[in-house]
């Protein structure tokens, strides 16, 4: 992996009350970069220590971009949010074992801040793409998922979609019913993903999902990140895997979520 | 890149360093990782992430969690066990012109002796042992917060080292000076501090724990000051050379520990912040040597009274 790199703000946008879109210069993710995998963003703030692990969202490979879409859930993220363009940032990336792009008839599902980094993976997928999107109240960037595939809301509140969560959204489409479904991909909290896994074992069916936890160095050293495995780990030779190194992306049965 | 005129090398207990700086145990695996980002030929030591006797899972997660200038950590000392280590980490480690120092843990005098003597034949330059983990039910810290049990292990493990020992001291005691002064007496032929102070955090909208552990170990630039005091407090306690951490982000505060009595010092929570903090450090007392006009890093050890 390349040095960390201080890039240069080129477009920033707050997408809902607590989400915002930001746009880097950075030819290093925008050339090697792949679905489902993430960049250190360091805050400029000496007082907040650590990178904070942001998925990518979208590549623009031919002028060099990379847009990364994430929630103020702290000190770190409202710093992020408060950046404009022109302004730089220290990242790191890309880093993770993203999304194998596999299937034919395929269900895309994100829930809130887990939504972004399906969006490039909905780009490089082929065959028949249902996307599922779960939000809690407000929604983002589903419009920009419906040039990919076919798109279903949930919202826990009703204002938008099916009233419920994300498998309350696939049963009311009828997803698995008129559709051969051959891979589930998932992102999303971690209860979600807990249902999804189930959902897809029931059904028999493969999913890949992408896992969230706190990160210090994210190079994969210091074990702050790891995810209970099924299997005895190849390099840790415990049952534990390091998300950000051999994931964020796994197949569901590996891991103990 | 470096002036012959400058010496920056430094003797710890019988081991030639080609600058003074190390890792924090725990805070760059084994070098394999930040090997991407760092020449590990540059650095006067290598310290390795605690080793056991056999695989530790280590704690539940979360296991960090952020502080204003520091963070929390409750890893648990996970790690694959010393076979696993030797055979792959040892092996990487040993291609590289370095010092390789194997920070050990256990959970029983006899676990430490075990990777103690396990490592006795391997090609490893210096031992760490670390009696002030704070995030273990057994072992760690609990050896290290009384004197007795300080000398007792020292003594222990020293009897199957065949490398020079460096005692790892908890800041969590009440007179840090009596702690080195007894490791020293167990026959430690150095002393590295200040590993984390204990701590904790809670989310106050969740009303729980930030931390699985519930506690964790303080580090970074929060802890700085606590260290730098400590450092001065041991160099006044015993003889044996002391390796000086924490909160040490840059040049200038590698400096401080110098000044106030560390022959030698390890850059941890920085590596987290900033892959190349090593490397950067290195060249930031290079710098400060050549602006006063030190020729030889070894003035500057411990000369603040």
């Amino acid at each position: 992996m390349n040095n960390r790199r201080n890039v240069e703000i080129v477009d920033i946008k707050q997408l809902s009350s607590d989400v915002f879109s930001m746009w880097v210069k950075d030819e290093e993710i925008a050339s090697n970069g792949k679905p489902g995998q993430f960049a250190s963003l360091y805050c400029n703030n000496e007082t907040r220590l650590l990178p904070r692990p942001i998925s990518i969202c979208e590549i623009n490979k031919d002028e060099g971009l990379v847009r990364f879409v994430y929630r103020v859930v702290g000190k770190g993220t409202k710093e992020f949010s408060e950046l404009k363009v022109s302004d730089r940032i220290n990242i790191l990336g890309p880093i993770g074992d993203g999304f194998n792009l596999e299937g034919k008839n395929v269900l895309v599902v994100g829930g809130g801040i887990g939504i972004p980094p399906l969006l490039e993976l909905s780009k490089h997928l082929d065959g028949k793409k249902h996307i599922i999107l779960g939000y809690r109240d407000e929604v983002f960037l589903d419009d920009e998922f419906k040039q990919y595939g076919d798109v279903y809301v949930s919202t826990e509140d009703g204002s938008s979609g099916t009233k419920g969560n994300v498998i309350d959204a696939i049963v009311a489409n009828k997803l698995l019913e008129d559709n051969e479904i051959d891979m589930i991909f998932a992102c999303g909290p971690t209860p979600m993903l807990r249902g999804l896994k189930d959902f897809a074992n029931k059904n028999g069916i493969k999913a890949q999902i992408s896992l969230e936890e706190r990160m210090a160095c994210g190079v994969g050293a210091c074990l702050s990140c790891v995810c209970k495995t099924k299997e005895k780990d190849h390099h840790t030779h415990v049952h534990n895997t390091r998300i950000c190194k051999e994931g964020p992306v796994f197949y569901a049965n590996e891991v103990e979520i | 890149m470096f002036n012959n005129e400058i010496n920056m090398s430094v003797n710890i207990a019988g081991v030639e360093w080609k600058n003074p700086v190390t890792t924090a145990s725990g805070t760059f695996g084994s070098g394999i990782e930040y090997s991407d980002f760092v020449d590990l030929n540059a650095l006067g030591a290598v310290t390795t992430k605690g080793v056991s006797n056999v695989p530790w899972e280590g704690n539940q997660t979360p296991r960090i969690a952020e502080t204003t200038s520091g963070m929390l950590n409750a890893i648990g000392l996970q790690n694959p066990g010393v076979d696993v280590f030797i055979e792959r980490d040892l092996a990487f480690l040993k291609e590289f012109d370095t010092n390789i120092i194997v920070n050990v843990c256990g959970r029983t005098e006899r676990d430490y002796c075990e990777v103690v003597e396990k490592l006795a034949d391997n090609d490893v330059d210096m031992l760490e042992i670390n009696i002030s983990c704070p995030n273990v039910s057994e072992g760690g810290i609990t050896f290290g917060q009384n004197c007795d049990s300080v000398e007792s292990i020292t003594k222990a493990v020293k009897k199957y080292a065949k490398q020079p020992i460096i005692m790892k001291l908890s800041p969590n005691v009440s007179n840090i000076g009596d702690i080195a002064r007894a490791a020293e007496a167990g026959g430690a032929d150095a002393v590295s501090l200040i590993n984390t102070l204990t701590g904790s955090k809670i989310d106050i909208h969740r009303r729980k724990f930030e931390l699985a552990n519930k506690t964790g170990g303080l580090s970074g630039p929060a802890i700085k000051p606590i260290a730098i005091r400590m450092v001065y407090e041991v160099a006044k306690a015993v003889n044996i050379p002391i390796i000086g951490m924490g909160g040490i982000m840059n040049a200038e505060d590698a400096i401080e520990f110098i000044l106030a009595g560390a022959s030698a010092v390890a850059v941890g929570t920085a590596n987290f912040t900033n892959q190349r903090a090593t490397l950067e450090v290195i060249a930031g007392i290079y710098d400060y040597m050549k602006k006063y006009n030190v020729k030889d890093i070894n003035e500057l050890i411990g000369c603040v009274e």
